[in-house]
């Protein structure tokens, strides 16, 4: 049985973190994951140097930065998809609600249960549109096909595709549109009741009209779900985010209130980033 | 310095035009001089009892190839249980857990040196290891030999085919909490499906019509296969046997066993062709 997500309303206006960044202000927000220190190496290369950064709880927590910059790498920690391949190392330390996901008795499945990724390139797989939100689901829980059904069609409200898709849910997951297929991705990740959810540049292969959609999901689904997106397109962090972390060389520059980043930003960088003037 | 003339480097052009079209169709009018020929001698020895009877002695009247048509389908249908099984989970080796180790790297090595040995090495091979000790030639000895010869070309498509699903696909899987043999089984094998459908077939394709490793194997016979223990008659070795004869009738069963196999052989192509084919346009 899975116990249904308690929805509670975070206040509205994003308050600073404690702990990172503006050290002046005192932080009042919950705080989901805890990032001290991480370094990163793909062989001998180091692509993260001593990332400091506080996701807080049902915000929306944008990565920028140009190509390149580690930001792909820093949101690929936090559910250890990257140990899939050989020749890397990390270092530090990344707390989800406090607690260290390196620890030897983590449950690896069970973490990537509570932290669901989107990737790039929308990656339904081949299988039919119901299968593709219920696959996650099989994994993790035993349920009759009643409530299988139930829970496949609350996964796709939650990701705003019900309505298209609900006289094609045995067609292939693979034969919808792009913006279809990602919000299908979307409807995957949240079946498993994920706690948190990573995006790694979720809208860059998706038209304009797809991409504004996905947006608004984005602002919906904070009630529920805390947010990582990363993205490098500034206005899109800007309108989604209430946090912004600013990536360069695999270093943290600045991270804060996304209203602060984009309006006086501390560091120069940032600026001349922001601002375009390089990346 | 003089501009070279446009007159001359437009003639080059056309030569080379012409010279690599030439080249071209002669590969092709090979394939159909082939198939024509064998379709013009072949096509008398296609009757009914062709494929249903024995064979008849030299110069007597009717007779047919049912027992050979019987054994090569036995013979090629054990060494395909027996080299994709083997061949799948190796090209799973190759493109999901091996990667780039030093043991997938010399696997993948090995693969394309086995690829390349000439059949009829496969066939004194096995001749060595299974037909000298176990006293005598056998239809088992045959599957053995011909799923050596499959065992790399569907290791190698497999891998090809696994290669061609995105990482992002696994990852996908595998974030939602799939342990690794389930991402691979449940997703990244359906999302490759038709291809190594496809692979598995031309692996078929590819030794229906072996006959040097059969001739030191299988051998051949005159009767009915009754157990694959014993010399099991099968159509290339036949198509040998019977070319090579004097007898003009046991010619004619020659082409028409040449047809059969050619006709099996390319309806498997064309098999593969439309499923990759179909698969393109969803």
């Amino acid at each position: 049985m899975i116990t249904e997500h308690t929805a509670h309303e975070p206040d509205p206006n994003p308050q600073p973190l404690s702990g990172t960044g503006d050290d002046s202000l005192p932080g009042s927000e919950p705080i989901k994951i805890e990032t001290r220190g991480l370094t990163f190496h793909y062989g001998h290369q180091q692509v993260l140097f001593e990332n400091n950064l506080d996701v807080g709880a049902n915000r929306v927590t944008a990565i920028i930065g140009p190509s390149g910059c580690g930001k792909s790498t820093h949101l690929r920690v936090y559910n250890r998809i990257f140990e899939l391949y050989r020749n890397q190392r990390v270092e530090g330390k990344v707390l989800l609600d406090g607690r260290d996901i390196f620890h030897p008795e983590v449950d690896l499945l069970e973490l990537r249960r509570k932290v669901g990724m989107i990737f790039q390139t929308p990656t339904p797989f081949s299988l039919s549109v119901f299968e593709n939100v219920a696959y996650g689901l099989k994994l993790h829980y035993r349920m009759g096909r009643g409530e299988m059904a139930e829970r496949v069609e609350g996964a796709l409200h939650r990701a705003a595709l019900w309505d298209e898709v609900k006289d094609k849910l045995n067609h292939s997951g693979t034969a919808l549109s792009g913006g279809q297929q990602q919000r299908l991705c979307i409807a995957r990740a949240l079946a498993v009741q994920p706690e948190v959810i990573l995006m790694d540049e979720p809208t860059s292969a998706i038209d304009p009209v797809a991409t504004a959609k996905i947006e608004e999901l984005i602002h919906t689904l904070k009630k529920d779900y805390t947010l990582v997106v990363v993205t490098h397109n500034m206005q899109q962090a800007a309108r989604i985010s209430d946090y912004t972390a600013f990536f360069y060389e695999g270093r943290i520059v600045e991270f804060g209130l996304t209203k602060k980043i984009f309006t006086r930003p501390d560091r120069k960088q940032t600026e001349d980033y922001i601002t375009g003037r390089f990346g | 310095m003089k501009e070279r003339s446009i007159g001359f480097r437009r003639n080059i052009d056309l030569v080379v035009k012409a010279l690599s079209g030439l080249a071209a169709l002669t590969g092709i009018a090979f394939l159909v001089w082939i198939l024509i020929v064998i379709v013009v001698k072949g096509l008398g020895a296609i009757r009914p009892e062709f494929f249903t009877q024995l064979p008849a002695p030299p110069m007597m009247p009717g007779g047919g190839l049912g027992n050979a048509i019987l054994g090569t389908g036995i013979i090629t249908t054990l060494a395909t249980l027996i080299g994709v099984p083997i061949g799948l989970m190796a090209g799973i080796f190759l493109s999901e857990f091996g990667r780039d180790s030093f043991l997938a790297e010399l696997v993948r090595y090995a693969t394309n040196i086995l690829m390349g040995t000439p059949s009829i090495i496969i066939g004194v091979f096995v001749y060595v290891i299974m037909v000298a000790p176990m006293g005598g030639f056998s239809g088992y000895s045959g599957s053995v030999a011909l799923a050596i010869i499959m065992l790399p070309v569907v290791a190698r498509t497999t891998e090809d085919m696994l290669n061609l699903v995105p990482d992002a696909v696994r990852e996908s899987a595998l974030a939602l909490g799939a342990p690794r043999w389930k991402a691979t089984v449940g997703v990244v094998f359906r999302a490759a499906r038709t291809g190594l459908v496809t692979g598995s077939l031309l692996a078929v394709a590819r030794v229906s019509g072996e006959t040097a490793p059969l001739l030191f194997t299988a051998l051949n016979s005159p009767f009915w296969p009754r157990s694959l223990s014993e010399p099991t008659a099968n159509l290339p070795v036949t198509i040998f046997n019977y070319a090579m004869s004097p007898y003009v009738d046991w010619q004619a069963m020659a082409w028409g066993s040449s047809l059969l196999i050619t006709t099996v052989i390319l309806g498997i192509t064309v098999l593969v062709r439309t499923i990759l084919g179909r698969r393109k346009t969803t």
